[in-house]
């Protein structure tokens, strides 16, 4: 382990990229997700391979990417393809292992709004909407969510469910024939979380050097349930941040 | 059945032509390829209660609503890409500044359905979504059924054909036959989609050209109804091979649009100001143009045959 400082987000990267460890194909968001999966590449999942819902298989961007459609996601990538195959052929299809999401708010079973605080046809923020989220959540093998955590974001009831997740708990989502499992994991700036109980309910798995279960607590809007061991997730090694700073984040814009 | 015939005309010609008040336009290109010339020129000719449709409405649709063209948005992510907030929509939206605006939202996939059932005259579009969704209560359009096959709920949506789409892309010909690389969005969807076309191009080139090429054509003269020469049509967005996005614009852009009043004085300088694109191109200056073109990056040529 490493005695340098690092910024929350160069561990939520961290993080992030041991978690893809071994994975084929994974979906990405641009800013901290992309900047995972880019290390990923270099440390535990070498043949791991980027899908972007702009329409790119396969992308090697030479730079980092300024938007999920930046044209250097387009050269050097192994396919391009219209939006109506990438969603169709590559993610209905179920060749999407991993996805990568966020959003404004997301609930204890792992649904996300993207879309409006407050009312929807008064809103009181209205926000960006679905995107391809609501269908990455519902097709995806496995959901990561990258997230801050953050009182306002994490919240007992959404103003409006964008993206479904484990929806009310236990099984109901299976039942609704979802195709794919769902939220997995959500990893925020001070700790992990899963899913792993039969409630599929959000759950404290792992908490970041110097990071206490009341200060996850404070930062979440219900009463957060506690996985039967919590363990420490390790700090981000010299190595990691060395490819952050040097190979994916040269720039430091998403540090 | 569109003509064979010649069909380049002026930027001007081709929206005082094609786009009406109250009709409905999509302006699609995913991040890239998004015809901001043609978007300017609608809002220089003053059209309004328009029906804008993209998947993602970007600046030039924030642009538009400022102005006072749009009376309804269709669309599924408004965001400044890799950027942040559109403050115009969200102004329309949020305060009817300048005046209201109506939303009619779907995810991408949604979208991407309605084009493709437009396109092809199909009745619906089915697609493993929405089940879980509030988005279902949000739009009335997006329907479950009963998959006739028995594997239980499935999400349909209906055919979008717009009046209009107006789709920017490398080169055509000058019938129409139209080439493009890179992001290839839903472009040749909504141009099938569509009941006129307008297509607007780096450059043109002769038939050949596109005949030695074939499977780079993604829309046919067939459907073409207007052809516009526009180098630089795209700026700020960008064109594969031609030019980078301005990305300085993009931010100015998230600083500038938090102020209606700093958006008028924009559009008047930038946009009512200027007679045409070519002016907007001198404006913004070559030199600066010339630094966004990225080195070159070839695709080696393909061996089609000769068979005879």
């Amino acid at each position: 382990m490493s005695e340098t400082s690092y910024t929350a987000s160069e561990m939520m990267i961290a993080v992030a990229a041991r978690m893809l460890k071994g994975a084929r194909t994974v979906f990405v968001g641009v800013g901290l997700p992309n900047i995972a999966c880019n290390l990923a590449r270099y440390t535990v999942a070498p043949d791991l391979e980027l899908i972007y819902e702009s329409g790119i298989y396969g992308a090697r961007p030479e730079r980092l990417p300024l938007s999920i459609g930046d044209p250097t996601l387009v050269s050097g990538a192994a396919s391009v393809v219209s939006m109506a195959d990438l969603f169709g052929l590559y993610l209905q299809r179920g060749l999407v292992e991993i996805a990568l999401l966020g959003g404004a708010q997301i609930d204890k079973y792992g649904n996300l709004n993207s879309t409006v605080i407050g009312d929807y046809t008064k809103p009181k923020t209205r926000l960006p909407g679905s995107g391809g989220a609501l269908e990455i959540a519902t097709n995806a093998g496995r959901t990561f969510m990258i997230m801050r955590l953050k009182r306002r974001a994490f919240v007992e009831k959404l103003d409006f469910r964008t993206s479904p997740g484990h929806l009310t708990g236990g099984d109901s989502r299976a039942r609704l024939g979802l195709p794919g499992g769902g939220p997995e994991l959500v990893i925020t700036d001070k700790a992990v979380l899963n899913f792993a109980n039969p409630d599929r309910e959000m759950q404290l798995c792992a908490l970041y050097p110097g990071v206490t279960v009341n200060d996850v607590q404070a930062e979440v809007g219900w009463p957060l349930r506690l996985a039967e061991t919590i363990g420490e997730t390790a700090a981000p090694t010299t190595e990691e941040l060395r490819l952050i700073r040097d190979e994916v984040d040269p720039h430091a814009m998403y540090r | 059945m569109k003509d064979t015939s010649d069909k380049l005309v002026s930027m001007q010609k081709a929206i005082a032509t094609h786009v009406s008040d109250d009709c409905s336009i999509a302006i699609e290109g995913f991040t890239g390829f998004i015809c901001f010339a043609a978007g300017h020129e609608i809002i220089r000719q003053r059209r309004r209660n328009l029906t804008l449709i993209r998947m993602t409405p970007d600046l030039i649709y924030d642009q538009m609503v400022a102005a006072g063209a749009a009376k309804k948005l269709v669309f599924s992510y408004m965001g400044n890409p890799g950027v942040g907030s559109l403050y115009c929509i969200r102004r329309a939206v949020e305060k009817s500044i300048p005046c209201p605006l109506e939303l009619e939202e779907y995810s991408h996939y949604g979208l991407v359905g309605r084009y493709a059932a437009g396109a092809s005259r199909a009745p619906f579009f089915p697609l493993r979504s929405y089940v879980g969704s509030d988005m279902l209560a949000a739009n009335p359009l997006i329907k479950l059924i009963d998959d006739p096959y028995g594997t239980g709920k499935i999400a349909v949506v209906p055919p979008l054909n717009p009046d209009v789409a107006i789709l920017h892309a490398q080169r055509a010909d000058r019938r129409g036959n139209t080439q493009l690389w890179g992001l290839l969005g839903m472009q040749k969807e909504i141009a099938f989609a569509a009941k006129h076309v307008i297509v607007v191009v780096e450059e043109i080139v002769d038939e050949a050209t596109i005949r030695a090429d074939p499977n780079r054509t993604l829309i046919p003269a067939l459907i073409v109804d207007a052809v516009v020469h526009e180098p630089y049509g795209a700026h700020p967005s960008y064109v594969q091979g031609y030019y980078d996005r301005d990305n300085e614009s993009y931010l100015a852009w998230d600083k500038l649009s938090q102020d209606h009043a700093a958006v008028l004085a924009w559009l008047d300088e930038w946009v009512y100001g200027l007679e045409n694109h070519a002016a907007y191109v001198r404006k913004v200056g070559l030199a600066h143009l010339e630094k966004l073109k990225p080195e070159p990056w070839l695709a080696p040529p393909v061996d089609y045959g000769r068979y005879r």
